[in-house]
């Protein structure tokens, strides 16, 4: 701003003629300036906010449920798989991003690799909560009727463990909605660049900071939203309950 | 496996548990006849359960043979002999997340039935165990009571027209009144369909009601009699059988015949006796006597018509 001022004489900055007096008083939201940096601030920002999102929690998905299999299949290993994920997701996150940097370098690798490892803790948990889960009865009276252990697999036990599932995914995906917000401390990408650019400034840019959180804590809503539609549409027969 | 009814013999079967002393199922030898209904009784740790589970594999042999129709069941593919085996067990254990034609259309898919024939199916056999099928097949198992649910996994136990059906206490876990009703519909059925059948209970009464013999085990696993309900009530090879069968076992066995079974004395006018229908139990005659203080009946047919007059002693002889 200050550098506006000084070249006064100068061709006149079109914007700095437009700004309101919400912005001189560094209000807590002005429409004014969130129409005008939509396009080349937040909504870059929201996109990239999303891709992070859905590449995490599907790599993550992916990693959990193939360690899922394993810890499912043969129980021995799952105390292990489950203290190691426990392990991943104690490490504080700004730490993970710190180390990872002079490795991965300033890349979204460096983001989504603790975003990933976050997940598998929820995600793996509750996988193997949900396949473990199925009824006795119901696992006999399969066995009974002459299904392998294959056919039990996918016609029963997988789509029983689906709610839990489900509501693994729901955790994860708002929490690493929240944890990538962090991220931007080190690597300038997603939702947390806007905001972690607006602490930086002199008095904090409120405007630019609150509108961003809206935006990280809408999404959140959204997307757990959206998997809970369509956990009710995966599993009919449990809404009778 | 033909799919009418079929034979089944246990011949000197043996399941030792690993690691535990003593058989569960100790040299377990008889015969079912096809068609017939094998009731498997008596107390726990007499391991009607287990010898049940051997037959379709679910639990493996340790020695000695089972055959369905002379084939022994060690011969089949193990998946194949469950498919042709219809199984009913206690809790049920339909899928929460099928529907009721899912459910029942479980084992025709396995065996590639087409969708035509598996929806006909299920709709005849809604309707065989007295459910709706126009209503019901589209719901979920959690919509329907604990006897619906019965009936469902009687009729996926059936689905695929088995040969043999192995039931594991089917009614244990239903209220008396719906277990009587359940029981009665049950036999309705058999009498219709003719399957051999296994039928686990630890109940004497539903075990001298459902079955055409009656096998009493003894703990470790030991059979202590085979026979008819008849037989078994009215001679009892040793105490155990005779104690397990229990004091009241006289009447039991009154309440097996009817009057139509007896040598009835000529009916001399309307001489004022109580008439009873000739399908009456002889047991529910003789109750009726003590409570009217009377000391003969009138037997009558189904058009009411005197058969003939049947005295206390001959319903005692």
């Amino acid at each position: 701003m200050s550098g506006w001022l000084v070249g006064g004489g100068g061709p006149v900055i079109p914007s700095f003629g437009h700004a309101s007096k919400c912005l001189k008083n560094n209000g807590w939201f002005c429409t004014g300036w969130v129409h005008e940096h939509w396009g080349d601030t937040l909504q870059p920002a929201l996109v990239q906010h999303v891709k992070l999102t859905v590449i995490a929690v599907g790599i993550g998905f992916v990693i959990a449920f193939l360690l899922a299999l394993v810890g499912f299949r043969w129980h021995v290993f799952d105390g292990p798989i489950g203290a190691f994920s426990d392990v991943l997701y104690a490490l504080p996150s700004i730490a993970l991003f710190q180390l990872l940097l002079p490795v991965t370098g300033i890349t979204t690798t460096t983001i989504l690799i603790p975003l990933i490892a976050y997940t598998l803790f929820v995600l793996y948990r509750n996988i193997v909560a949900g396949l473990n889960g199925v009824p006795a009865d119901v696992l006999e009276s399969a066995r009974g009727m002459g299904l392998t252990r294959g056919q039990t697999f996918f016609r029963v036990e997988l789509p029983l463990a689906v709610p839990a599932i489900m509501g693994g995914l729901r955790v994860a995906t708002v929490a690493t909605i929240s944890i990538a917000t962090v991220a931007a401390f080190l690597i300038h990408y997603g939702l947390g660049a806007p905001i972690f650019d607006a602490l930086g400034m002199p008095d904090i840019f409120r405007t630019e900071l609150v509108a961003a959180s809206a935006l990280a804590i809408l999404l959140a809503l959204a997307a757990d939203t959206l998997l809970a539609l369509l956990q009710r549409a995966l599993t009919p027969w449990n809404r009778i309950r | 496996m033909p799919t009418q009814a079929a034979e089944l013999v246990f011949d000197e079967a043996t399941k030792v548990y690993p690691g535990r002393e003593g058989a569960a199922v100790d040299h377990l030898s008889l015969t079912v006849p096809a068609g017939e209904i094998c009731v498997l009784v008596g107390p726990s740790g007499g391991g009607k359960t287990t010898a049940l589970k051997l037959v379709n594999r679910l639990i493996p042999l340790t020695s000695g043979y089972i055959r369905i129709d002379g084939r022994q069941i060690g011969d089949y593919d193990v998946t194949e002999l469950r498919r042709s085996i219809g199984y009913v067990i206690q809790q049920v254990g339909l899928f929460p997340h099928m529907t009721i034609e899912g459910n029942i259309g479980t084992v025709p898919r396995l065996l590639g039935w087409d969708r035509k024939r598996i929806r006909e199916r299920t709709g005849e056999l809604l309707e065989l165990v007295g459910l709706d099928p126009d209503k019901d097949r589209r719901r979920f198992p959690a919509e329907l009571s604990g006897g619906q649910r019965q009936r469902v996994g009687l009729a996926r136990a059936l689905a695929a027209n088995p040969a043999l059906m192995l039931m594991d206490e089917p009614f244990g876990a239903i209220d008396p009144i719906v277990r009587t009703r359940l029981q009665d519909e049950f036999l309705r059925l058999q009498h219709e369909l003719r399957k051999t059948v296994v039928f686990v209970t630890h109940d004497v009464d539903e075990a001298i009601k459902v079955g055409d013999r009656i096998a009493i085990l003894r703990e470790g696993g030991r059979l202590a009699q085979y026979d008819t309900p008849q037989r078994i009530l009215e001679h009892p090879e040793d105490e155990f059988v005779a104690d397990f069968v229990g004091r009241d076992r006289a009447l039991k066995a009154l309440a097996l015949r009817t009057l139509g079974e007896l040598e009835l004395s000529p009916a001399g006018g309307d001489d004022g006796l109580p008439r009873l229908p000739a399908d009456t139990s002889l047991r529910d005659a003789l109750a009726l006597l003590i409570a009217e203080r009377r000391a003969a009946l009138l037997v009558v047919g189904a058009d009411g018509s005197p058969l003939g007059i049947a005295t206390r002693e001959d319903l005692l002889t």
